[in-house]
């Protein structure tokens, strides 16, 4: 199952950090994107994205994960030479993953 | 005693329209809007070395001119940071206008934000490893000015606040601190309120713009999608809304998005006046369209405000080119390939993207390949003429490349990057300027 039958998910950018936000549409899914969803796993499927260290906040009183991905926005949106310089459009690329 | 606010703009390029329609029936007591990006004062900054009277953000005229008789008829008042670079002379613009419309009208304007001169150019910025100084020709420095700056304002008979940089959930936080009188030390209020400025500060983005998907997230009238707004009471609980028979959606999963939206430690959100717990924020669907805020909370304020430093970060040079049919990704990768070669050597990270294919999520998750793609190769470099020349070659591929290449374009863009790093706030010295136009007479000072 892809991530986007069961979670949606916004991007955000700080400078080079990318933060990704996860949410399930029901929140007894909660527990099994906790589970599925670690940094790792993450990291393994940005890998052509990500250059640096991925960080998983848990937020279980709205149900929701927030990753902060660390160098991956090819220096930020004021000097990258991406198309999508903000990384806007990366909530997409996390939802592609695939979880058991 | 509820306060209402709400939010007419979420960016420097967002409608007007949905603004005008939560003048007319949203029952407001403050209008913002939020229309500094990062870069934006960089930018604006640039334009006021050009024209002294410059410097403010460019549809400021425009949505004057269309906001202000209804914000006087609904008595409504208006916190915006359209003041950018240049406060004062954003203020005079409004008052040309409310002349020119004959509308008596009282503008504050807020300046301090511009720190280049107790900037320390030694400093480390966040972003690289070299000193402030290295980075290349420094344009602007601006400090996030926090509630403490609005205050003053406020406490005044201003119809208009005008701002340059203030953090921008701020700018929603001020009118709460001042409608309900709370203390500044009091970090758990002050959290809840800047909770409700963050869910506010992007307009649309809480009700369903930014949200819409065909899977699981229709979205309704997307067309005459409304902005939002919250009716607050004296502990900072917020019921988030939007006006009745506006498209758009507000729910709790567009909430639960804004509410994570560009924010890293949910624990240990920095802002001016408080750091924020978004992590003990409570939601509730509780009407229609009608979220409850609660229970955000917050500790001590940090001692140092973040400052964004803006410089010349050289010229981007862009060339595009198009193919399509069957062995169209093969073409282009053929293109991609040529233009390395010519360009490699002056421009080290020289960038190749396939549009269509992999060029913003700089790979894909499925194997499908495109019947067309478009070609993009992008760089910097410090001359102009020399980032002209990535267009250049790109255009010469019409003769000099691989078969039916179409539709090529070339642009140079002269960049203006962005630093961050700290200053003591004690160096922050926020002032402001009240000036005002009386059918009839003209009266105009500066105080504090």
């Amino acid at each position: 199952m892809k991530l986007f039958e069961i979670a949606h998910s916004r991007a955000g950018d700080k400078g080079d950090i990318l933060s990704l936000s996860l949410i399930p549409y029901e929140e007894k899914n909660f527990e099994k994107l906790c589970e599925k969803v670690t940094p790792e796993a993450v990291k393994n499927h940005l890998k052509d994205v990500v250059q640096g260290e991925v960080v998983r906040y848990e937020l279980p009183n709205i149900k929701a994960l927030n990753f902060v991905c660390y160098q991956s926005l090819l220096g930020g949106v004021t000097t990258s030479l991406a198309m999508d310089t903000h990384g806007k459009t990366l909530s997409s690329a996390l939802l592609e993953m695939e979880i058991d | 005693m509820m306060l209402r606010i709400g939010s007419g703009a979420g960016f420097s390029g967002d409608r007007i329209e949905p603004a005008e329609v939560l003048l007319k029936h949203a029952d407001l007591d403050y209008l913002v809007l939020e229309c500094l990006a990062e870069r934006t004062i960089a930018l604006a900054q640039q334009r006021k070395l050009h024209e002294d009277s410059g410097g403010y953000d460019p549809l400021l005229e425009k949505r004057i001119r269309k906001l202000l008789p209804l914000l006087l008829e609904k008595d409504v008042r208006l916190v915006t940071n359209m003041g950018a670079a240049n406060p004062i002379a954003a203020a005079e613009k409004i008052l040309e206008i409310a002349k020119e419309l004959n509308l008596s009208c009282k503008v504050a304007a807020v300046t301090g934000d511009d720190v280049l001169d107790q900037l320390d150019l030694n400093a480390i910025p966040w972003e690289t490893n070299r000193p402030i100084s290295e980075c290349g020709s420094i344009i602007s420095a601006n400090a996030y000015l926090g509630v403490e700056a609005l205050l003053p304002a406020l406490e005044s008979d201003a119809n208009i606040v005008i701002t340059g940089r203030v953090a921008d959930p701020s700018l929603f936080l001020a009118p709460q601190v001042h409608h309900f009188g709370w203390s500044l030390e009091d970090y758990n209020k002050l959290g809840q309120g800047l909770v409700t400025g963050h869910l506010l500060e992007c307009s649309s983005q809480i009700s369903g713009g930014y949200f819409a998907d065909a899977h699981n997230k229709e979205v309704p009238d997307l067309v005459n999608i409304g902005f939002p707004f919250a009716t607050i009471d004296a502990d900072g609980r917020a019921v988030i809304s939007k006006v009745e028979g506006t498209g758009g959606l507000i729910d709790l999963r567009t909430v639960k998005e804004q509410l994570l939206y560009e924010v890293h430690d949910p624990a240990e959100y920095k802002t001016p006046d408080v750091i924020v717990d978004f992590s003990t924020v409570q939601l509730q669907e509780v009407g229609k369209n009608q979220v409850e805020v609660l229970n955000g909370s917050g500790k001590e304020r940090p001692q140092s405000l973040k400052v964004s430093v803006g410089y010349h970060a050289g010229y981007l040079g862009e060339g595009e080119i198009s193919y399509a049919g069957t062995s169209a990704l093969t073409r282009a990768e053929i293109a991609g390939e040529i233009l390395k070669k010519r360009l490699i050597d002056d421009f080290p990270n020289l960038r190749i993207d396939f549009i269509g294919l992999s060029s913003v999520h700089r790979t894909h998750f499925n194997g499908s390949t495109p019947y067309e793609v478009r070609l993009r190769a992008a760089g910097y470099h410090d001359s102009e003429q020399m980032a002209r020349l990535i267009g250049e070659e790109v255009e010469a591929l019409y003769l000099n490349g691989p078969a039916a290449g179409g539709g090529a374009r070339k642009k140079v863009t002269e960049s203006i990057g962005v630093l961050s790093t700290l200053i003591n706030r004690e160096k922050v010295q926020a002032e402001v300027y009240f000036n005002e136009w009386i059918k009839g007479e003209e009266r105009s000072g500066a105080t504090n």
